[in-house]
């Protein structure tokens, strides 16, 4: 086996893991970074992301806005001094991506522009048209290229951590192009492997994001927090779950159903104005839009398709064409391409889709996990800031501000640690190999990837869709420990070494039936509803008495995980009624003339 | 999902380095619908038929740039081609054409990677700044300069397009040209002069016969063709001032 001595490894090449890279390189030249991920960096999901990211920049705006529409947002579920160091970080990391090059959107003035965002009660959602992560990962991609000491390891997959004497001390990794296992020994170790989304079936999400570093940290002790808290997109493309960006809506997209009516006004976001206004109608949060959906299909008023199943219209004709090209490029050709439509023409069919995971990878505010050595890092971490339900465009700010931190203080830990012991790691990494080598080689499996892929999807969209209930929570958890037991004999048809997709799909699946596991059992005992974890059986209500607590999944082996709970830091903000639209205006007012 | 019982043949063109002397074509017989991309034909292969057909893909919404192929011989991303388009035929998928293949549909991508590396694709700036000085200020003359050129998702099909690129796997090619004019042409950056060495080289602009079939096949719009012929011009003027100035031209 290949031995490669790094001082920081870096699992993941989207937008946290090269934020994380930078910093690294920046705070010290001499260390040695060995940057890991499964895809060349830019096709990494980051590059999906459509709307844009979130730090104050106008006037009128403020931090204590964006930290009170980020916790009330998140369901008072966030770390609230995380919150604040997250809000005034913002702008400065979006400034420095500025200055590396990132073609953010400007007015006539020359300087950035900032668009209107779901749950945020300023404008302050800094994009560069329609493709805000694409240009995010691209411009951090090529930035990284600038620094000798960030040496990547393409289209590598991460199988396992190491650990010795009580700390992250490296990972395992299979070369795709050839097979070949190595060993990258590092003294600080960080995750960042983004989402899991892919657990459940109608997806935004890239076939890349099956929660492997969640898994990876899982296995070795760490806590799942949070993992309840999956967000429904409201407005998804049928059957594909491609995304239509909430920017439709911040740009003044409309949603009606079947007889043209603007529904949102019967749940608590009206009243409606013609003009989009932030926190009311369209931009609300994304729980509140995809929980009206449901209830919209209940009471027969979603427009029922032959092919698409039931969808709710999201209109932009009034938008016109000309203004459509400007600010939604993307998701104009993605209208005309994927579905034959014309959106300044024609209303666009849509309906909700999973989109992000909130919770993950249970880290403090340096981003540490318990785990000594060991950082996580976006969208696979819970640093938490996103509480109980993230807010649009938060998510993007914290892979560069988090980023950030990671990389900076991995850079400190790996200074002061000496080396560790090669042997003892390089033992535990040939097991690893064995382990898997085992898998690909095994033969008279009778299971197909596919199968226990699609049962597993189709049980989570069941039991941990956007309305839950016990009985159908435990029908999930039974099916995913069947499943497990069934995993234990698939069949993989490919036994070669080079680019063995078939053997590496089936390790992926084995990380996301740890995932579905931890999010089921997690959801199933929290007996509320909170954020995007939404419950018909007798626990409607939010219950802060029981409740205002994290979850936290642990591992154990051969069994379904133990779930406990941990307390949520509250610094000025008291939980409060989660009120938009026109009572969320009268509450804020109401907190303003308090505090005053 | 198929919901339909309509069947398109697909015919892929196969191989597994560590057991066939030369690749070869296989057909499929797949159930399709009219929303079925030919990615999603590829992945119904695998999922069904047989697990080990290799390729690669991710986002499913032409923005990664993993998946490309040849599809009925033109370099295309299979995410956003149809089946529909192609029934009642029988379509045929290779792997890019001008690249090494590795297995299947995957294609050696380690040389392109280089090209990006080589032309230093980040702002070296012409007026350092500091982050409480906020943001560059640039104007929508300046910001339309370039910004066409920042589409490039990096897919290859513009050297999969590239008879040249066929001829001299040196050349830098569409792609990563197209990238250095984004940076040259960003008033943030100041760095053009540097980077035209890269540009007048031996594996430089001068390598492109001007076919512009890069710019016919890519999917984003981003006209490498054009930043290749902006750059021959710039090259041939930076030739003659080197002539004339004995430090070397446009420094
Ligand atoms: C369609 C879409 C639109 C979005 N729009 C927005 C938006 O407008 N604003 C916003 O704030 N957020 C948005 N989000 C959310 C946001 O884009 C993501 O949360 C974020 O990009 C995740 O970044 P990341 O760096 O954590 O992970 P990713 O970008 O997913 O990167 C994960 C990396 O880990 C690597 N990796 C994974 N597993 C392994 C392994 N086993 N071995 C080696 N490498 C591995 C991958 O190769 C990849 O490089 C959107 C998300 C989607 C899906
Ligand atoms: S220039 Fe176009 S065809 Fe070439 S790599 Fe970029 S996006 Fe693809
Ligand atoms: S799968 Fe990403 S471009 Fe086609």
């Amino acid at each position: 086996m290949e031995i490669f001595k790094a001082d920081v490894v870096i699992v993941g090449g989207g937008g946290a893991g090269l934020r994380a890279a930078i910093a690294v390189a920046e705070t010290d030249p001499s260390l040695k970074i060995a940057l890991v991920s499964k895809v060349y960096p830019m096709r990494s999901h980051t590059v999906a992301a459509e709307g844009g990211a979130a730090g104050v920049k106008k006037p009128t705006d403020s931090y204590e806005y964006h930290f009170h529409d980020t916790v009330g947002g998140g369901d008072w579920l966030c770390e609230q001094d995380v919150v604040e160091y997250f809000v005034r970080q913002a702008p400065i990391e979006l400034t420095q991506l500025e200055h590396w090059g990132c073609p953010w959107s400007r007015t006539a003035d020359g300087h950035v522009n900032v668009r209107a965002f779901g749950g945020m009660k300023i404008e302050r959602t800094w994009f560069a048209a329609d493709k805000s992560g694409f240009h995010i990962l691209h411009t951090l991609f090529q930035t990284s290229m600038k620094y000798p000491s960030i040496k990547r390891f393409d289209e590598h997959f991460c199988v396992d951590l190491l650990e010795d004497e009580g700390r992250c001390q490296g990972v395992v990794v299979i070369e795709m192009g050839t097979g070949e296992f190595s060993m990258i020994e590092a003294r600080s170790v960080i995750i960042a492997t983004g989402g899991a989304g892919r657990v459940f079936r109608e997806s935004t999400l890239g076939g890349i994001v099956t929660g492997d570093g969640m898994a990876l940290a899982y296995r070795h002790g760490v806590a799942l927090r949070d993992m309840e808290f999956v967000q429904y997109h409201p407005t998804c493309m049928p059957v594909t779950g491609l995304l239509f960006t909430e920017a439709c809506r911040g740009e003044g997209g409309i949603l009606v159903n079947k007889d043209g009516y603007r529904y949102l006004q019967d749940y608590g976001l009206g009243p409606v104005s013609d003009k989009p206004k932030n926190k009311y109608m369209e931009l609300g949060p994304r729980d509140r839009l995809s929980q009206a959906f449901y209830f919209e299909q209940q009471k027969g008023r979603t427009i029922e398709h032959p092919r698409l199943g039931s969808v709710v219209h999201l209109d932009l004709r009034h938008l016109g064409e000309a203004y459509l090209h400007e600010r939604l490029p993307l998701i104009y050709e993605m209208a005309e391409t994927f579905m034959g439509l014309d959106p300044a023409k024609d209303p666009i069919p849509i309906r909700p889709a999973v989109h992000y995971t909130m919770g993950g990878i249970k880290v403090d505010g340096n981003c540490a996990a318990s785990l000594k050595g060991l950082y996580a890092i976006g969208e696979c971490a819970s640093v938490g800031i996103h509480g109980a339900n993230r807010l649009g465009s938060n998510s993007l700010t914290e892979l560069l501000v988090f980023g950030k931190v990671a990389g900076v203080d991995a850079a400190r830990n790996a200074k002061s640690l000496a080396p560790g012991k090669s042997a003892s790691l390089l033992k535990q990494a040939e097991a690893t190999e064995q382990r898997l080598m085992a898998l690909k080689t095994k033969t008279g499996g009778t299971e197909k990837i596919a199968v226990i892929r699609k049962e597993m999807a189709q049980s989570m969209e069941d039991g941990c869709g956007i309305y839950r209930m016990a009985n159908t929570m435990q029908a999930t958890c039974d099916k995913l420990s069947e499943l497990r037991e069934r995993f234990k004999n698939i069949s993989i048809d490919d036994k070669s070494s080079v680019w063995n997709t078939d053997w590496l799909t089936a390790v992926e699946l084995d990380y996301q039936l740890d995932v579905a596991q931890s999010m089921a059992h997690s959801a199933i005992r929290r007996k509320e509803s909170r954020g995007a974890h939404q419950r018909l059986d007798g626990f409607e209500l939010r219950d802060d008495v029981n409740y205002l607590k994290h979850s936290e999944a642990y591992y154990v082996a051969g069994d379904e995980p133990r779930i406990a709970y941990g307390d949520v830091k509250i610094t000025t903000s008291q939980p409060a009624e989660r009120v938009y639209g026109a009572a969320g205006e009268k509450a804020d007012q109401e907190r303003k003339g308090s505090h005053a | 999902m198929p919901d339909s019982q309509r069947i398109i043949e697909i015919e892929v063109l196969r191989y597994n380095p560590e057991s066939d002397k030369e690749p070869h074509l296989e057909v499929y017989k797949v159930p399709f619908s009219d929303d079925m991309s030919v990615l999603q034909g590829a992945q119904y292969i695998k999922d069904h038929f047989d697990g080990s057909l290799t390729f690669r893909w991710s986002c499913r919404m032409a923005i990664c740039g993993s998946c490309g192929m040849m599809i009925n011989g033109i370099p295309k991303l299979s995410c956003e081609t149809f089946l529909r388009d192609y029934f009642p035929n029988r379509i045929r998928i290779e792997a890019m054409a001008n690249f090494p293949i590795e297995k299947d549909l995957v294609v050696d991508l380690s040389g392109f990677i280089e090209k990006l590396e080589s032309i230093q694709p980040y702002i070296i700036p012409r007026e350092p700044r500091s982050l409480d000085q906020g943001e560059y200020i640039q104007s929508p003359e300046q910001f339309n300069a370039y910004i066409q050129f920042t589409s490039c998702i990096n897919c290859t099909l513009c050297y999969a397009a590239c008879p040249q690129f066929g001829l001299n796997p040196d050349f830098i090619g569409p792609a990563a040209i197209a990238l250095l004019h984004r940076y040259n042409m960003d008033s943030r950056d100041g760095a053009a002069a540097e980077r035209m060495e890269l540009v007048a080289a031996e594996e430089g602009v001068f390598n492109c016969s001007a076919v512009g079939y890069c710019s016919e096949v890519c999917p984003k719009h981003v006209d490498p063709a054009n930043a290749v012929n902006i750059n021959k011009t710039n090259a041939a003027k930076d030739y003659f001032l080197r002539f004339l100035s004995p430090k070397g031209g446009s420094k």
